[in-house]
């Protein structure tokens, strides 16, 4: 982006130039919120306290870092700040080479310690449209100390001293949902910390879990239902992925509707491509564990299939591929009808991307071999649209990967295909019959309407002078009847 | 559940063997055979007809068959199921008429329980329609208790549904069913899902207000505090709008007690969204508490918010400047404006965020009109030159576009001197929807700084925008032309403005040629007969023999565009033989814009 980039007639802006503005850190609102700046004292080193004093010096420590800066002003408070990093290394250091340092009572302070620099509400995006994939991320600002914060949490969990019946108490539900909620951030270096972390507290707080799995559901459902936007959606999959892959079989229901009503729907995202590697692992990490679900999955797939994003339609062929790889045969049969017919669509798009990934199926081994063994089925399904764009296709790559999987079908089964090709004129002939009487169909229904919405009219009119005349020969009458009187 | 319901496709023969009455020529079956096309663009376009195939069965068969077949059959993509969700609720006639409106719920009710928000929506608002066409009796029979199943629903899309229903039923039942309905909708606010929480959350005011003023009192407060301190900001912020509601239905002696506490914890909430959602809602809150909470409370947290250490929220504040001070109360709005608002404003004059200073300067000016000649003198006129030399185009487009608030009460000569060169470096701004905006207030400045200045300072402008690279522009600056004869006169275009636009007739690019050309199309009718039969027309003749085509059938289009200007001995005698020149031209283009224009002009 250094470059100046040509000078255009319209003078927009190139997105290169509109990207080299946005690089910009932010910093977290909490600053604010720390009205009286307190001025740290470097304490002395624990390495050299006396042993009876370690305890003492490191709660200190650990209240030293409580004390939070304002990075956005890189000038301000250099000591205070070169001070809390020390502290913060010597804490990480601490806490993973030197056994017997966690004991109980340093559990409330250092949960306490990490709360603070860590729990914040994110600020606001830089940039409103921000494209996870186009534009750089907004890093944060407070990183060399956040950064520490996030390792010392991670040793911490991962200390042999670590006791998870201590941490419960600290480590809570709320605490949990704090640390969900930071997925959201813009630094990927920081999701990466809270991915490993989650990951941890998950395997060793059992009595979370459940929570975390149903907090989690939430984001999915918000990110799927209200907002679209989430910068953690990948993360988050990514541990689900080794989460799934220890449930205990038979699959519980509420991981059934995880899958249905949250993994499949998640597809339906603009922003799928950022982490569709990790939900298709999802997906498939199911299909390992119990093969009855792989109805639901494609029946799903298929519903979301997209209609006008060709890149997404690409990504969904893919990881339709990774599920044939693994499908049994006899859940292939449930599903074939209405996955071939998919397939015959994708092949006929006219998007050359498509046509040749769906293609790409007839190059792989196992897909072939399920294709064989079913070939009655979904030869009749795929024949008339593999001829028809073996004819009309602009681009000759997919002409010659259709004539080469028309050539694989003749040698699977010749007499279905010589049948197939003497009869396709007569159905395409069909076909056109059917589209008329259906024109013929709607065009008679419209008459009726009008017809019937005719006599609705006319007849409410008719009620309307009935009426009328009524209410004259009423009140005719009532003024013949006061004359009499 | 995680059951999949497909469609079958069983043909339905028994029941085409049962067609019905002349009229009806259509068996239910092969109506239904449309709604399940396997081609979805073409279920759709049936699902959108469905009006037509009800009015094709009668009444009573769409009540007994094609209802009960779209209940049992909702699995379909969610694009079919928007459009019957919209249809549904325009389906009371098609049935029968208020009498069987209820046979509606139910294919409505499963609607309002699937997963795509947007379909959800539809259906709820469909059957809020609906509600309305119910008979208290099958309000409470049969609408009702579908209201409780969904609020009472395993999976959140039916609770979150039940959340918009509440309040169309509420006034029309009786007390034991409103006692229910009060108790569902408190479920709801404390519900397990946020979604649920939230969208009870964003119908809590709409509830409110169809509430007696005691259980406003003693249920809806208590609901606004817990959601106002949910531990998502996401409901908490939803909770600031139903606040202001509730507040507008409160008596004045009870706001202090009942939403006060609350609102002003949401205006330092540690979220900037809810902070955001206050200041976004400020002047509708400030409305709702009245003249007194105002003065105490509403001040210093406004003042707090133009000051927020997030951009999102002061820009939200500064939005809400003039109305927020417009609306003070009268005794003491001068003095709190100058002491307590005022000084927040000049700050955010050199904010360090753009969004910020070009929301302050699209209100800014309004503030003279309640300051005053000499306020406006003396404080504000600093900061209007302050920002019309800011660094952001928007800010200074801004402050340009509301230049008549400042008009009517100084006058613009006291900022004319700044003006000339802001407005000189929009003009030549890279970004052309600048250049564009800038040209679109010219007619209003023109009128403000009067001819004479005009001629001096813009007028050169207003034709280098003419050979603008940026067709947008040119096309501007020809209608921009247009508007200031209408406020100059005739005369005036014909001696400053006419000669130039005429003179590119003889430019070498043939887009100058053709500006030309579009620029007498939108000036002849606003200069008159003669100026356009004696200066404009010899001009376009002439360019009938431009080498360029297009610019031979833009002569064509132009005289089809004048011609109603020009007497008919004009365009019997000199327009009718260069059309008929034109339309024998080599060109398709051109012949065919010459003959459009000889018909439309009846000169054949």
């Amino acid at each position: 982006s250094s470059s100046s980039p040509p000078c255009k007639v319209d003078g927009f802006p190139r997105r290169s130039m509109r990207r080299a503005r946005q690089r910009r850190s932010h910093s977290s609102s909490q600053f604010r919120y720390q009205s009286s700046q307190v001025e740290l004292t470097p304490l002395p080193l624990l390495k050299d306290a006396p042993v009876a004093e370690l305890h003492d010096l490191f709660c200190k420590k650990l209240q030293q870092c409580c004390v939070l800066f304002d990075f956005l002003d890189c000038v301000a408070d250099l000591k205070g700040k070169e001070i809390k990093r020390a502290a913060l290394n010597e804490l990480v250091e601490s806490v993973a080479t030197s056994r017997g340092v966690l004991i109980e009572p340093l559990y409330p302070e250092a949960i306490k310690m990490i709360s603070v620099n860590i729990f914040r509400t994110l600020p606001p995006s830089e940039n409103p449209e921000f494209d996870p994939e186009e534009d750089e991320p907004a890093l944060e600002a407070s990183w060399p100390h956040l950064q520490l914060v996030y390792e010392f949490f991670l040793r911490f969990l991962e200390s042999p001293d670590f006791q998870p019946s201590l941490a419960k108490r600290y480590v809570d539900q709320k605490f949990v949902l704090q640390l969900l909620e930071l997925f959201d951030s813009e630094d990927p270096r920081e999701r990466e910390y809270l991915k490993t972390i989650l990951h941890r507290v998950y395997g060793k707080l059992l009595g979370l879990r459940a929570y975390i799995r149903k907090q989690i559901n939430n984001i999915f459902l918000r990110f799927i239902y209200e907002t679209e936007r989430f910068n953690g959606v990948a993360e988050l999959l990514e541990i689900l992925g080794s989460i799934i892959n220890g449930f205990a079989l038979p699959l519980k229901s509420e991981h059934k509707q995880f899958l249905v009503r949250v993994l499949i729907p998640l597809h339906t995202a603009k922003s799928l491509s950022i982490f569709h590697a990790q939900l298709a692992y999802c997906v498939v990490q199911f299909m390992e564990k119990d093969a009855t679900v792989t109805e639901h999955i494609i029946r799903g797939l298929l519903r979301y299939w997209p209609k006008t994003c060709t890149q997404k339609e690409v990504m969904f062929l893919g990881e339709i591929e990774e599920i044939l790889d693994v499908i049994e045969p006899s859940q292939f049969i449930r599903v074939q009808e209405p996955l071939f017919k998919q397939i015959a669509a994708c092949i006929s798009s006219p998007h050359f991307q498509v046509a040749e990934r769906a293609l790409y199926f007839w190059n792989n081994e196992y897909i072939l071999s399920l294709i064989e063994e079913n070939c009655q089925v979904i030869l009749p399904l795929v024949f008339g649209t593999l001829y028809r764009v073996s004819k009309e296709h602009w681009n000759q790559t997919i002409i010659s990967l259709i004539y080469n999987v028309l050539k694989t079908f003749m040698e699977m089964n010749s007499k279905l295909f010589d049948e197939l090709t003497a009869s396709y004129k007569v159905e395409k002939q069909k076909e056109v019959k059917k589209e008329r009487e259906r024109a013929e169909l709607w065009r008679n229904l419209e008459d009726l309407q009008e017809r019937r919405l005719q006599s609705l009219t006319e007849a409410s009119r008719n009620q309307k002078n009935l009426q009328e005349r009524e209410n004259t020969t009423k009140s005719q009458s009532e003024t013949s009847a006061a004359n009499t009187t | 559940s995680c059951s999949c319901t497909v469609v079958s496709k069983q043909p339905l023969a028994s029941k085409m063997a049962g067609a019905d009455s002349d009229d009806s020529l259509y068996p239910i079956a092969v109506l239904i055979d449309e709604l399940r096309n396997e081609d979805v663009q073409l279920r759709l376009n049936s699902i959108k007809k469905l009006s037509t195939i009800a009015l094709a069965l009668g009444v009573e068969r769409t009540r007994t068959e094609l209802l009960p077949f779209l209940t049992d059959t909702i699995y379909d993509e969610d694009e079919v199921l928007l459009a019957l969700a919209e249809q549904l609720g325009n389906f009371t006639m098609l049935v029968g008429g208020p009498e069987y409106v209820h046979c509606l719920l139910p294919p409505l009710e499963s609607l309002a329980t699937v997963e795509e928000t947007v379909v959800r929506d539809k259906a709820v608002e469909s059957l809020r329609k609906i509600s309305h066409e119910h008979s208290p009796v099958d309000l409470e029979v049969h609408f009702e208790p579908l209201v409780k199943r969904l609020a009472s629903g395993d999976w959140f899309t039916s609770r979150t549904s039940a959340c918009g229903l509440f309040s169309v039923c509420y006034p029309r039942v009786s007390s034991t069913v409103k006692a229910e309905i009060r108790q569902h909708f408190r479920t709801l606010c404390s519900d397990d899902t946020p979604m649920v929480r939230r969208a009870a959350a964003s119908k809590l005011g709409e509830f409110a207000k169809v509430l007696e003023l005691e259980y406003v009192k003693s249920d809806i407060i208590s609901l606004f505090t817990a959601l106002a301190s949910d531990e998502q900001d996401s409901v908490r912020l939803l909770a600031v709008e139903a606040g202001v509601s509730i507040a507008t239905l409160l008596p004045q002696e009870d706001l202090e007690a009942l939403v006060m506490p609350t609102l002003r914890q949401a205006a330092e909430d540690k979220s900037w969204r809810v902070r955001y959602m206050v200041a976004d809602k400020f002047s509708d809150l400030q409305k709702a508490v009245g003249p007194e909470i105002t003065k105490n409370d509403l001040v210093p947290a406004f003042q707090n918010l133009l000051k927020d250490c997030e951009a999102e929220v002061r820009a939200a504040a500064a939005n809400k400047v003039k109305e927020f001070c417009e609306n003070l109360p009268e005794d003491s709005r001068e003095t709190i404006i100058m002491t307590h608002i005022l000084p927040c404003v000049k700050e955010l004059v050199s904010d360090t965020n753009q969004h910020v200073k070009s929301a302050l300067a699209s209100v800014i000016m309004g503030l003279s009109t309640i300051l005053g000649k000499d306020n406006t003198i003396e404080h504000l006129l600093p900061l209007f030159l302050a920002q019309l030399k800011d660094e952001c185009p928007e800010v200074r487009l801004n402050i340009i576009s509301n230049l008549d608030c400042v008009n009517e009460v100084i006058g613009i000569r006291q900022l004319s001197q700044s003006l000339l060169p802001a407005i000189v470096e929009l003009a030549e701004d890279a970004k052309w929807r600048v250049r564009l905006a800038i040209i679109e207030y010219m007619p209003l400045l023109a009128g403000q700084l009067g001819v004479e200045f005009f001629d001096e300072k813009l007028n050169s402008l207003c034709m280098a925008w003419l050979v603008d690279h940026v067709y947008a522009i040119r096309e501007a600056a020809t209608c921009n032309l247009m508007k200031l004869v209408e406020k100059f006169g005739a005369e005036w275009a014909q001696n400053t403005i006419v000669p130039k636009v005429l003179g590119m007739a003889n430019d070498p690019n043939y887009l100058h040629r053709m500006t030309t050309l579009f620029c007498i199309n939108a000036l002849s009718e606003v200069c008159g007969q003669e100026i356009t039969t004696k200066h404009m027309l010899p001009v376009v003749f002439k360019m009938s023999n431009d080498q360029v085509a297009n610019v031979r059938f833009n002569v064509a289009k132009s005289l089809q565009k004048i011609g109603p200007v020009l007497d008919s001995n004009c365009l019997q005698t000199e327009v009718k033989p260069v059309l008929e020149k034109l339309a024998s031209d080599q060109d398709m283009d051109v012949k065919y814009f010459a003959q459009e224009a000889i018909s439309v002009l009846s000169l054949a």
